[in-house]
């Protein structure tokens, strides 16, 4: 059995990583969360939760939270790496899933797809502004990058230790989500998506991708397809 | 000498009086200032001497002199505008390296720990 880390970027979000924590420690050898410069309790409530955390003294990003996490978890000596939101819209057991499905050697990368009908039909459904959104960023991210996946902007996904030593994210932001899919094509990996049911609370949909940051991933992503 | 001349020109003796300012303090190495004073006495030069934009705007087939100074400005500036989005994204990834590397060491010695040897917030 290899080593299984759960990596979890966390800003600002004392309400919900406690219990995302506790969930997690489950179904992973190890917790990491990354408190990406927040202000609140995350990091300490994080730990005390059982998780492994590593802070940014200043606020970086998504993107930059997620290198940071990959860098740790290969420095803990993961095998198999899957990285889940901290807003608590993803289920542990999925990201238990996601590790059996990495275990078969078989896989670079694996996409938990709130798009894909399977299990956990009818345990929640994306709310249809978001099935929009994610179209959206589907399209685009396709267009950019030439890869087409049922959800490219979900949080849940997973890592080979292979894959992740080769992986370079470069963007800070939201837009990360779409790089890795580029790294798909760029290093030709592996991928599986398996089907995760979306859980949207009051809480996760406060604090996921807005309208107006959506359209500014979408422009960041443009320019760093043509000049970046 | 029309007012708007003596306007731009006493603009121009302070833009380059900031440049050599800057020079002189260290902050700015000689091929940089060369660049800045050459620009600079350029628009002197054009400011004094119109009637040389007129030439410039006939051999280019632009219209009049001063569509060619417009021209070319907004062209420098959109030039300027790209290189220094382009030195921010640069420093964003500087500062993600850095504060990634500081938050890794966190793995060596836990916050709070006896090997914790951060100086403290």
């Amino acid at each position: 059995m290899g080593k299984n880390v759960i990596v979890i970027p966390a800003y600002n979000e004392e309400t919900t990583v406690a219990q995302v924590v506790r969930d997690a420690v489950r179904s992973a050898d190890v917790v990491l969360v990354v408190d990406d410069g927040s202000r609140d309790r995350t990091a300490e409530l994080a730990r005390d939760a059982g998780a492994v955390v590593v802070r940014h003294a200043v606020n970086r990003g998504l993107g930059g939270a997620l290198g940071t996490g990959i860098a740790a978890a290969l420095k803990l000596g993961a095998d198999s790496i899957v990285t889940m939101d901290a807003d608590g819209q993803h289920r542990a057991v999925d990201a238990g899933r996601v590790f059996e499905r990495l275990a078969g050697g078989d896989i670079d990368f694996v996409i938990g797809s709130r798009m894909l009908r399977g299990q956990g039909d009818g345990e929640g459904k994306m709310p249809i502004r978001r099935v929009l959104f994610n179209g959206i960023g589907n399209l685009l991210t396709y267009m950019l990058f030439g890869v087409w996946v049922s959800d490219s902007q979900s949080g849940l996904r997973g890592l080979s230790r292979s894959a992740a030593e080769k992986i370079d994210l470069r963007t800070n932001g939201m837009e990360v989500s779409s790089e890795f899919i580029k790294e798909i094509r760029d290093r030709r990996w592996r991928v599986a998506e398996i089907p995760i049911p979306a859980i949207y609370t009051a809480y996760s949909m406060s604090k996921g991708q807005s309208f107006l940051v959506g359209v500014k991933t979408a422009a960041k992503l443009i320019i760093r397809r043509f000049i970046g | 000498m029309h007012k708007i001349q003596v306007l731009l020109i006493c603009f121009a003796l302070f833009a380059l009086s900031r440049v050599f300012l800057s020079f002189r303090r260290g902050g700015m190495p000689v091929p940089h200032l060369m660049v800045w004073v050459a620009f600079w006495a350029g628009v002197i030069f054009v400011v004094v001497q119109p009637e040389t934009t007129s030439t410039i705007a006939r051999v280019l087939g632009v219209g009049r002199g001063a569509d060619v100074v417009i021209y070319l400005a907004l062209a420098l500036l959109f030039y300027l505008l790209f290189r220094m989005l382009g030195k921010i994204e640069d420093l964003e990834r500087q500062i993600t390296r850095v504060v990634r590397a500081a938050a890794l060491r966190d793995l060596d010695a836990p916050p709070g720990s006896d090997d914790d040897k951060r100086p403290r917030a």
